[in-house]
């Protein structure tokens, strides 16, 4: 039995030293949500909703950038296109696929206000948050 | 003789359990690049989308690996039919694309700048970037790293959707003669050469 352990230690111990290498040489972040995952919060916080989360890769999948910052006239600016919800029910922005045909309509509220209360307008992960965030801006987390 | 071969056998065993207990240990650590949406930092874990949305990583671990941003060669997957995302909403809407190279920054010292418009135009409308971000001209409009870092021009998507700005050399690509190209293989310009070949 102690030699068992004796071997498994000797080996575990190879283990971690190859982790931990693997540790320094690979770039490993806290967590986080997706890259480009935009949050928005121009009105969430005030009406106690959670912020809302618009995810890129997932609709990015399923539409080309031009869908929504052509036809839908999104502008390229997170929190810039002043959306409400009687916006998104009288079929504008996220309500032009959000209206239970393309997409779930609006009373499926909790998909979308889904951010941890608080959270700040932002596009999430982008290089501009991480390398240069003017001091004074809201931090993300 | 046996015997001791035997022994030798049983310690290597032992040996590879324990490696392997030992990277097991840590690839819980970092198992699943993608993270899940309840444990992403973002997400209120308690709301009723983290149980119901798709997960990052059952859409995005089929389509392309890349090693930043989302992890997914996005222009690549497209490319190969692994997504196919709908080009427009509404029926009257007239989908354009082009097929032209425009190289930029020909005087600097980095290699140049070849921007393939149809790798853009097969997400983007040509609206989206003339003339609001770019003169239609080439060299009309002054580009530069330092409005790009800022989140405008290229840095509008580049940083935030599409491949972030620490991959110089994507689009830095076109090596000026004389130039060594001795670069990280992930970041190899000949990869966006015409008939270059991907990783």
């Amino acid at each position: 039995m102690r030699k068992l352990l004796t071997g498994l230690r000797g080996g575990l111990f190879v283990g971690l030293v190859l982790a931990l290498a693997a540790v320094l040489f690979v770039d490993i972040q806290d967590a986080q949500a997706e890259y480009g995952d935009v949050v928005i919060n121009n009105h969430s916080d005030a009406a106690t909703m959670r912020p809302v989360i618009f995810p890129h890769w997932f609709h990015r999948v399923r539409f080309a950038c031009k869908v929504c910052h052509a036809d839908l006239g999104f502008k390229f600016k997170a929190g810039g296109n002043d959306i409400n919800m009687v916006k998104i029910i009288d079929g504008q922005f996220c309500g032009a696929c959000h209206n239970g045909e393309v997409a779930w309509s609006v009373e499926n509220c909790n998909l979308c206000h889904s951010a941890k209360p608080g959270t700040p307008t932002q596009v999430h992960e982008s290089t501009i948050q991480k390398l240069a965030q003017p001091s004074g801006a809201s931090q993300k987390k | 003789m046996q015997a001791s071969i035997s022994r030798v056998k049983v310690h290597l065993s032992r040996w590879l359990a324990g490696s392997l207990l030992g990277l097991l240990a840590a690839g819980t650590v970092f198992a699943g690049n993608w993270l899940p949406l309840a444990k992403d930092g973002v997400h209120d874990p308690r709301s009723p989308a983290a149980k119901q949305l798709q997960e990052p990583k059952e859409a995005l671990s089929r389509l392309t690996p890349d090693t930043t941003g989302n992890q997914v060669r996005w222009v690549l997957s497209l490319e190969k039919g692994e997504i196919n995302p709908r080009e427009k909403l509404l029926p009257e809407t007239k989908v354009r694309k082009l097929d032209q190279d425009i190289l930029l920054n020909l005087k600097g010292g980095m290699p140049i700048v070849r921007f393939p418009h149809k790798q853009h135009t097969e997400w983007l409308d040509c609206s989206n970037c003339h003339d609001q971000l770019f003169e239609q001209k080439t060299g009309a409009t002054k580009i530069s790293m330092f409005n790009i870092l800022q989140g405008e021009q290229c840095g509008v998507c580049h940083g935030a959707v599409a491949f972030p700005l620490t991959e110089c050399y994507r689009c830095h690509s076109v090596v000026r003669p004389g130039q060594t190209t001795n670069l990280p293989t992930h970041m190899n310009p000949q990869f966006h050469k015409p008939g270059g070949v991907g990783p």
